[in-house]
């Protein structure tokens, strides 16, 4: 038999080559992604939005917590935005600067989103994965217990809890994270009912490993794509909460300050003229929570291909 | 049928049992009460306020009495702040007004919302579309508390066409920024929920076959595919309903209607612990009614649904 030699060389040398790469489901997740163009601006979004958060402070020519005496009582008049005064958003009716207190607020409810978020993910994901895996009676009851807490009107729950408890940040993290993790629970809960009947959790089992080692080696890693689309799509919800709450005066205390808390002083003055105090602190609300949106909607698009 | 309304009312009636001891209890960990206000008492007054509103009574015996009057007698007893305003009147004036402009609200973001998701997932693909998801998606941002100050900006500081606050039960031109502050974004959601499960109900096999023989097509669609594309909106009008009502503080506050929810955050502010009491149970009754009444519907409609 004869085999050209000369064929196979260049075959062989080819293959070696040119080696085919394998992807992973991660790495097609990401490629889905990036083509996505309204999940990429809303990502451009959030970045910048952040980085104005973080470093904003740096540029401002007045704190957040001056009063600007020149200003006060003519507000109207001189206290517009312009860059000359250095109250590049104008100022308030007490004479502080809407700029300062505008990256204060940015930085507040975008810790009060992610942390909400975080403390919904840690919670949620370890409660629905544990009762799931159990599964029987226990899964009955931690369900039911989720259900009950899901009826109450949790609002009113947690507003009730900052006037009891005091109305501090501190209270406030606690309050929204105390409600945020129970949808959480549940999608991590459903998810992890059709994950425990595969192989390779049979095979974990087989081999001796212990419960709760499977749910946090072999179950937990295996939702993280839901857990990230449901994360990001909770964010926007809990600085809506936050924002809501501060609205009525009932959350973040002066003098730090949120974006609720803005637009309500904001929506308070309007009467007066004073307009930039509302558009400034609403202008930089609306893009974050459209970012946020367009980014877990890019996720859950580029995540879950079969769902389009 | 019946059985499964029996089994969801035996779930729902502990619910709200806890949801009065929790916040009965939650009441009294709180640190000061409802009289050490600015100027503290004399003990003996102190004394004979408690005296009066049973406040010197076992924890135990404080909760069996307020137990018994709330269940059996729908008393919520006497507000602490202002002596001669009981929770059930302040109640009673408010909860009518928060129940209109709330149902309206209700009605718009689901009437609405159905008609425009229906719409543009009838006309996939044309302007329609473009512009129902587009109102949806910028909706979405634009939550009561936002929707209120820029209608009042608009329709009462530039164009002074609708009063800014107040509220008239004769005079409709009172109820429609509430209405529509209250109801917009959830019109939104229910729009796009409604988009997308009629869009995929139309591709569907029994719209094919309806189609097929020669149905004309506004039947196809009020027949055979508004039903089961209203199963995911109709389990998505829970929460719905449940967050008008939490909405409705922000309308009650902005626009000076004179709802209970004004009610509940002066009650929060003042610390008058009997009128929050009152308004959360309530609002928690409400919330479990309404849920279960969207679960009996649900149940009724999906015949796949077990009970």
């Amino acid at each position: 038999m004869v085999i050209e030699q000369a064929k196979m060389q260049s075959l062989a040398s080819r293959m070696v080559e040119h080696e085919v790469k394998g992807r992973s489901p991660w790495a097609d997740a990401r490629k889905r992604f990036v083509r996505n163009k309204a999940a990429m601006a809303g990502l451009v979004i959030l970045i910048l939005v952040a980085l104005f958060a973080l470093f904003g402070a740096h540029f401002a020519a007045w704190s957040n917590e001056e009063l600007d005496y020149n200003v006060m009582g003519q507000v109207r008049e001189l206290g517009m935005p312009s860059i000359a005064s250095g109250h590049y958003f104008g100022t308030d009716d007490l004479g502080r600067d809407v700029y300062a207190r505008t990256v204060q607020g940015t930085g507040i409810s975008l810790m009060v989103g992610i942390v909400g978020a975080a403390i919904a993910v840690i919670v949620g994901t370890l409660y629905g994965a544990t009762a799931g895996y159990v599964g029987g009676r226990t899964d009955q009851i931690m369900m039911r217990t989720v259900d009950i807490l899901m009826s109450i009107p949790y609002m009113f729950v947690l507003i009730l809890l900052l006037v009891i408890f005091g109305r501090s940040i501190g209270m406030l993290f606690l309050g929204i994270g105390l409600i945020s993790w129970l949808d959480m629970s549940r999608i991590v809960r459903g998810q992890t009912l059709t994950l425990k009947n595969r192989e390779y959790i049979e095979a974990a089992r087989a081999t001796g490993v212990p419960s709760w080692k499977i749910v946090l080696r072999h179950i937990v890693p295996n939702l993280l794509g839901v857990v990230a689309v449901y994360a990001t799509l909770l964010v926007p919800l809990m600085i809506l909460t936050e924002s809501f709450i501060s609205f009525l005066g009932l959350g973040v205390q002066e003098p730090l300050t949120s974006w609720g808390a803005l637009i309500s002083e904001g929506a308070g003055t309007m009467n007066y003229g004073t307009l930039w105090q509302l558009a400034f602190p609403l202008f930089f609300f609306c893009i974050t929570l459209f970012g946020f949106f367009f980014v877990g909607d890019g996720l859950r698009d580029a995540l879950d291909p079969k769902d389009r | 049928m019946f059985g499964y309304i029996l089994r969801r009312l035996a779930v729902a009636i502990p619910t709200l049992l806890l949801l009065i001891i929790f916040s009965f209890l939650l009441m009294h960990a709180a640190p000061g009460g409802p009289f050490t206000g600015e100027r503290s008492l004399p003990p003996q007054v102190l004394a004979n306020l408690e005296a009066k509103y049973g406040l010197d009574d076992p924890l135990l015996v404080q909760l069996w009495n307020y137990l018994k009057s709330v269940v059996l007698h729908f008393d919520f007893g006497p507000s602490f702040v202002y002596p001669d305003l009981t929770v059930n009147k302040l109640i009673a004036d408010g909860f009518p007004i928060t129940m209109t402009y709330g149902f309206l609200a209700f009605a718009l973001a689901a009437v609405v919302g159905i008609a425009l998701g229906s719409a543009a997932a009838i006309r996939h693909n044309t302007w329609l579309d473009y512009l129902a998801v587009g109102t949806a998606i910028g909706a979405q941002v634009l939550p009561n508390f936002v929707m209120a100050p820029i209608l009042v900006l608009i329709f009462t500081l530039w164009f002074k066409w609708l009063p800014g606050g107040g509220w008239s039960f004769s005079d409709p031109s009172f109820w429609v920024m509430p209405v529509v502050a209250l109801g917009t974004s959830y019109m939104a959601s229910v729009a796009r929920i409604t988009r997308s499960s009629m869009l995929e109900v139309l591709s569907s096999n029994h719209i094919r076959t309806a189609r097929a023989k020669g149905m004309p097509e506004s039947r196809v669609i009020l027949r055979h595919a508004l039903k089961p594309a209203l199963l995911p909106v109709i389990s998505y009008l829970g929460p719905v309903f449940v967050s008008m009502i939490t909405g409705s503080v922000v309308i009650d506050i902005y626009f000076s209607t004179g709802g209970i929810g004004r009610a509940f955050v002066d009650s929060a502010l003042n610390r008058d612990y009997a009128v929050m009491m009152g308004v959360t149970i309530l609002v928690g009754a409400l919330t479990i009614l309404f849920n279960l009444i969207v679960d009996i519907l649900y149940a009724w409609i999906d015949p796949k649904i077990r009970y």
